[in-house]
């Protein structure tokens, strides 16, 4: 038997995986996901990656960006390599594609943040 | 003679949801914020988890904080940037606050006030570490301010002290960026961050977490060259002996928030010491009538999701607010808990569907939380497991309950043995 807490959301429950002849039984979990996440953790563990490109604007030095999409937990230094190896000259939007496909994994590396187009907000009306 | 019905102070998630909510309820409402940018600290916070409860998503900080900003450019709600609030003056029917920016000195006249100024982190010196003043000791806060807004790294090889998650985050962070994190370094018995931060930000790193112990010294002259730690005992008090140098660049902090109420209490806002915020009734006005308070400035959240809705309730409130009496009763609390929040009622006003946030004090197991009216239980709820960094959030009619004036209302958590 396994036991690890659930990283799917703040409640972090306490999950028990029981393998036999390769099928699951998972137990202290409160919802699907904590199931789906306890098969996935004994067979092919994921995670998603938040970091920041490097840009040539002065005012936004880095970019926010993360993985569309979970990732293997063992590629997550090389998705780290190729997200170091960019430096933006476009000024994109939140959800766009800063890197397609990354090493093939079928995952994008998005922006997070609309920083780099946002047009400067300042209206005042006080006295 | 007003400029506006209600006044925001501060641009981050709860003043952005207290100024849209302000509006959608017929107000006409400002925002001030001394950055240059809307978005509060959620600027910083490039990590995913953000609005799971509120979009059933796992959003990024910017991403999340921007769908509010979204909302705020939609309404044309104003917004006054780098803009500083110095006073606030109290007026017979309003307030009248007092702001510095680039164009000068500007006084602005306001029906109501919502404080959404956030919280601040507390520092090296707050926790007693003796030594010389290198550089290369940040809060954790500041680090993430380096690492992920000015895209420099502040740090080669650093100790972590503390188990918040902001500490465990930038554990996670600065080691995808290359920098080698010796261990996080908690003076409690128990880790003060999330459980699934302590897992997917340490343990998926092999980043060590050494519960009681603590720094209780550092080294270097212009640069942090070590720190010394020592094991603590029961009473967190360090064991002579057990001391140990540990080689490293930088010291990073995360040891707890603080809710900033430095203008709130220049308005003569009673705080909770409890909370470090304002004490509130269900509608989450302070003791000053007019005056709201949301977010982190309220007591300090660990999801964003309550930052937002705290907000939302404080801004409808602040637009539908009308001078008039209040008869308050105070909500008592038993030992087991670190805190209660909202902390009065007014029973002049509609307590049907009360939001309240609870910590307990230690970690508890089998509990069970008892709401009673002089003496007699009416409400009960069970719970698995209480921790302190798991907020607890529940709503209730409190109307039911035959409260009045002189009504004993007390909150109590009794542990099953």
């Amino acid at each position: 038997m396994k036991e690890f807490n659930c990283i799917g959301c703040p409640r972090g429950c306490l999950l028990r995986v029981e393998e036999e002849n390769g099928e699951f039984t998972v137990s202290g979990n409160s919802c699907e996901n904590g199931r789906k996440f306890a098969i996935s953790e004994m067979t092919e563990p994921k995670r998603t990656i938040c970091s920041t490109v490097k840009t040539v604007f002065a005012d936004v030095p880095v970019l926010p960006v993360r993985v569309s999409a979970d990732i293997p937990k063992d590629r997550i230094f090389d998705v780290m390599r190729e997200i170091n190896s960019v430096t933006l000259d476009k000024r994109i939007s939140g959800g766009d594609a800063v890197i397609e496909n990354v090493l093939d994994l079928g995952v994008d590396v998005i922006s997070t943040s609309n920083i780099l187009n946002e047009h400067i907000y300042i209206k005042t009306e006080g006295k | 003679m007003f400029d506006y019905d209600v006044t925001v102070i501060g641009g981050g998630p709860a003043g952005l949801a207290a100024a849209i909510s302000a509006h959608d309820n017929g107000a006409k409402a400002l925002v001030i914020e001394r950055e240059e940018r809307l978005g509060g600290m959620l600027k910083q916070c490039i990590h995913d988890g953000f609005g799971l409860s509120r979009f059933g998503e796992r959003l990024a900080g910017p991403e999340y904080v921007e769908r509010f900003m979204t909302e705020l450019y939609k309404r044309n709600i104003d917004a006054m940037l780098r803009t500083f609030v110095t006073r606030v003056e109290k007026l017979p029917d309003g307030f009248c606050v007092v702001t510095v920016n680039g164009e000068g000195l500007k006084k602005i006249y306001t029906k109501t006030l919502v404080l959404a100024t956030g919280c601040r982190e507390r520092t090296a010196k707050q926790v007693f570490i003796h030594g010389t003043r290198p550089a290369g000791v940040f809060t954790a806060g500041t680090a993430q301010h380096f690492t992920n807004r000015l895209g420099v790294m502040p740090t080669k090889r650093c100790v972590i002290l503390g188990s918040g998650d902001i500490g465990l985050i930038m554990a996670r962070r600065l080691t995808l960026e290359g920098a080698e994190v010796l261990g996080v370094y908690e003076i409690n018995p128990t880790p003060s961050g999330l459980t699934r931060n302590i897992h997917q930000c340490l343990y998926d790193y092999d980043i060590p977490l050494y519960l009681s112990h603590t720094v209780t010294r550092v080294f270097g002259a212009d640069r942090l060259e070590a720190v010394e730690i020592c094991e603590v005992d029961e009473n967190l008090r360090p064991i002579k002996g057990t001391e140990k140098r540990v080689e490293c660049d930088a010291l990073i902090v995360s040891v707890g928030l603080i809710p900033e109420n430095e203008l709130a209490e220049s308005i003569g806002v009673s705080l909770d010491g409890h909370t470090g915020g304002p004490v509130c009734d269900g509608q989450l006005m302070t003791s000053v009538p007019g005056v709201f308070s949301c977010g982190n400035a309220l007591h300090v959240n660990d999801l964003v999701d309550f930052v937002s809705a705290s907000g939302e309730e404080a801004g409808k409130n602040a637009a539908l607010f009308a001078a008039k009496s209040q008869r308050r009763v105070n909500i008592n609390i038993g030992g087991e808990f670190l805190y209660l929040v909202p902390q009065q009622l007014d029973l002049e006003a509609d307590n049907s569907k009360i939001t309240f946030y609870f910590r307990s004090k230690k970690v508890l197991g089998k509990s069970t939380l008892r709401l009673k009216v002089d003496g007699a239980e009416v409400w009960k709820r069970r719970y698995p497991l209480l921790r302190p960094p798991e907020m607890q959030q529940l709503v209730l009619d409190m109307n039911k309950f035959g409260i009045s004036e002189s009504s004993d209302v007390r909150f109590e958590i009794e542990v099953a043995e």
